[in-house]
């Protein structure tokens, strides 16, 4: 397999997942923004790290929605859903001979359903069925891959990226969102506003989930486990780097080799395995959290070099 | 036109319908319209999802538009393609010869059949291809004759293509397309298969590698997605299991070349490239491409990688160089042709120029290194002021044009708006040449889906059909 194979599959698996959870985390927000007032877009725009931008971007008028065009539309935007399922797509159609009929298919199928729906009037678009369509189609993309990939490298490299990308996406919404609600991180359950916490746990799709592990009222300190370090949930920090860390024992099995990006792999997996929730709170959970972006954001950076992706 | 153009259904003996296209016209009789409409509407959409798409030139950057799909099949009898397979067989051949001969002694120029200026002064000469022996003096390996047909028993040969042929998987789409959308036709015919196409292509490459390596390492290299046949390059190299490449993709070391992969450099024996001569060694040949690799060139003449189809093959498919290709069979195998040329007047000769110039309405004129259908002239169904906007075009450099008859090219009952009607199609056959030579029955029909037109090419809104070829004891298709 070619460097530049492992580098699309990569790239795709992690803009195919940038996608999902932005359609994702749209949702939670618009679904708040109907119950409850408040400042959400400019803490939405602070998940991705685009104050500035969204600030230069909006229009007058009303600031969630022309945050979601921000979010979903806007080409300027290289993160939009509209972009980052173009550039999945590109990755794809480079390696088609690499994926299956069904993979591609299926994420073609999407691309041109985004494509007919921005030929349309931009005033009458449906926002939420796009983005209804973006979430239901991204699920049947990773199953199609799920279900008839070879396990090979070029399938290692898809969930690396993917896996990567969740776990940046979950850690990065968790940090922001706890902050926004909790600036002083006390975690008690004091004074919780219940439909704030619950949207939290819907951006990564776990409010039920929730309720069946704990089977308790909201908790700022168990929602954060959830997210964190619960590997039983697909979308916790911890589920994504054992996968991320499983993906890169099989390559190194595969290739023979291992260099820094396994070690970091093995640690960071290793950190949030044998963490507990309560001693993350000692230290501080924006502190925590901030290491951990730093070193997820180091391991990107390291698989490039180890695979010569770049 | 004048002349009415054969019919390849409708022109049998009495206006009855020819014996091979029975079977086609049974199916077309009890097949209601609304069937056919909706099997159309399938067609595109299966297309498009497939992303089985063409980029044509010109259009806007990552524009993909479908290859219209006709699904009436254009049949050819057992003994008709016996008869074009001998001949193609032959060409080929005899091509192959003379690229070795043009590349070495240039015996042919010494003997007086082909002027050595021919060879030498043809800007698509390559210097540095010269003195090379390719594994099985092989240079041609794949190739695309286009043939016409304008009676029952003529075909022609309009041109040959020994660089970078494409139009390949359209053969095998077309049929995979058919099989699915009307498998009542296939049950009660007939028809030879086409699917073993890749197998054989990748034997081919297989065999014309320098090492002894039982298993080679061949790879496909593109020019990439923006290309117009990238669909192609993606679709041969997932079906043949080899590793589809970019220029970025490899590099030489030590006259070696190697693709880079996650595992280290790993060794690449046979480059079958989509990528033209021009682009594909920026220290040999164009040095602002980024389409190629550097030394690979000397790596080729170190006999460490061959590259597929050979560099500067531009000197045998050129539209002056096609008048002597009779000659070539004659002269490199002894035999007398078995497919014709069309008749061909060359400008760089006075008399013929003088003949062209005062003919332009009736015949057609095509530049010499021109390809998809673009700056040539069809005198007959060109305007007035088209034509004399063209002879300038020709008087500021006769040698640069050939012109030949207006050839009323067959027909075939072609799928459009207004229900059935007779389109004109010419035939495409791939012809691979290693240790031996493959020819997979048919090739890719194109139509020209305008009423009347000539001109085939997908550029110029051609489209294509399925081309079966009916196995021996099929003889009326049914």
């Amino acid at each position: 397999m070619l460097s530049s194979t492992a580098k699309n599959l990569y790239w795709m698996g992690r803009y195919l997942q940038r996608a999902k959870s932005t359609a994702r985390l749209i949702e939670a927000t618009q679904r708040m923004a109907l119950q409850s007032r408040g400042e959400e877009a400019a803490g939405v725009a602070a998940i991705f790290g685009m104050e500035d931008e969204f600030r230069q971007s909006q229009a007058q008028g009303d600031r969630l929605a022309s945050l979601i065009d921000f979010l979903v539309l806007d080409e300027n935007n290289p993160s939009s859903i509209v972009n980052s399922i173009g550039a999945a797509r590109r990755n794809a159609r480079e390696e088609r001979n690499n994926i299956t009929v069904d993979v591609w298919e299926s994420l073609n199928a999407l691309w041109l359903e985004l494509s007919a729906r921005l030929r349309g009037n931009r005033a009458t678009l449906d926002r939420g069925a796009l983005i209804e369509s973006v979430k239901k189609q991204a699920v049947m993309i990773f199953g199609a891959a799920q279900v008839t990939l070879l396990r090979d490298e070029a399938n290692n490299f898809l969930q690396l990226g993917a896996f990567l990308e969740r776990a940046d996406n979950t850690g990065r919404i968790l940090d922001v969102k706890f902050h926004l609600l909790r600036p002083d991180g006390n975690p008690s359950a004091e004074g919780l506003d219940y439909f704030a916490w619950s949207e939290l746990l819907a951006c990564i799709g776990a409010v039920r989930t929730y309720r069946r592990i704990y089977r308790s009222s909201l908790n700022p300190m168990k929602v954060a486990e959830l997210m964190m370090l619960r590997r039983d949930v697909p979308r916790s920090v911890h589920h994504c780097l054992w996968m991320v860390d499983l993906n890169m024992r099989e390559l190194a099995d595969t290739y023979g080799t291992h260099g820094e990006a396994d070690r970091l792999a093995g640690e960071l997996h290793a950190r949030l395995r044998y963490a507990r929730i309560d001693r993350i709170f000692d230290v501080g959970l924006a502190k925590f959290l901030g290491g951990l972006r730093g070193d997820i954001g180091t391991l990107s950076d390291e698989i490039g070099r180890q695979f010569l992706l770049d | 036109m004048a002349v009415k153009a054969f019919d390849e259904m409708n022109s049998g003996t009495d206006g009855s319908i020819r014996v091979p296209y029975r079977g086609v016209a049974d199916w077309l009789a009890r097949t209601s319209p609304e069937r056919v409409a909706a099997t159309r509407a399938e067609v595109d959409l299966f297309y498009r999802r497939h992303g089985i798409t063409f980029g044509a030139y010109g259009a806007a950057e990552g524009s993909e538009t479908t290859i219209p799909f006709d699904i009436i099949p254009r049949v050819i009898a057992f003994d008709e393609w016996q008869f074009l397979h001998k001949g193609l067989s032959q060409r080929v051949r005899a091509l192959n010869a003379f690229l070795s001969d043009a590349y070495s002694q240039r015996e042919i120029c010494r003997a007086g059949i082909i002027p050595e200026e021919q060879i030498l002064m043809n800007g698509e000469f390559v210097a540095m291809a010269q003195g090379l022996q390719l594994p099985g003096g092989v240079h041609a390996h794949i190739a695309g004759i286009d043939l016409v047909r304008v009676g029952e028993k003529d075909f022609y040969v309009l041109e040959d293509n020994v660089r970078t042929p494409s139009g390949v998987s359209y053969v095998l789409e077309n049929r995979e397309v058919m099989m699915r959308l009307a498998p009542e036709l296939f049950a009660a015919m007939s028809v030879l298969p086409v699917a073993d196409y890749s197998e054989e292509l990748l034997a081919t490459l297989r065999s014309v590698s320098f090492s002894d390596d039982a298993e080679p390492n061949v790879v496909l290299l593109t020019p990439g997605h923006y290309n117009s046949a990238y669909f192609e390059h993606a679709f041969l190299a997932d079906e043949m299991g080899i590793e589809l490449v970019k220029g970025s993709d490899l590099f030489v070391d030590e006259s070696r070349v190697f693709m880079r992969t996650p595992r280290g450099p790993q060794r690449v024996d046979v480059i079958y490239r989509r990528v033209d001569d021009a682009f594909l060694d920026p220290l040999a040949m164009r040095p602002d491409s980024f389409l190629g690799v550097a030394g690979l060139l000397g790596a080729l003449r170190a006999g460490r990688v061959n590259i597929v189809n050979a560099l500067g093959n531009g000197v045998a498919d050129d539209k002056s160089t096609y008048t002597y290709v009779p000659e070539m069979v004659r002269f490199y195998l002894g035999e007398e042709p078995i497919l014709q040329n069309v008749p061909t007047w060359r400008c760089d000769r006075p008399d013929d120029y003088k003949y062209v110039l005062e003919h332009l309405s009736e015949i057609v004129v095509k530049e010499v290194h021109g390809s998809g259908g673009k700056g040539m002239l069809v005198g007959p169904t060109s305007s007035k002021a088209e034509i004399e906007e063209f002879a300038l075009l020709l008087k500021a450099r006769p040698d640069n044009y050939i012109a030949q008859p207006t050839l009323s090219l067959s027909t075939c009952p072609t799928f459009v708006n207004q229900g059935v009607a007779p389109r004109h199609v010419d035939l495409r056959p791939f012809v691979l040449s290693g240790k031996k030579i493959t020819i997979v029955p048919g090739g890719l029909t194109r139509v020209a889906l305008k009423e009347g037109s000539l001109v085939v090419n997908s550029s110029q809104g051609g489209g294509t059909k399925d081309t079966w070829v009916l196995a021996p004891d099929q003889a009326d298709g049914r």
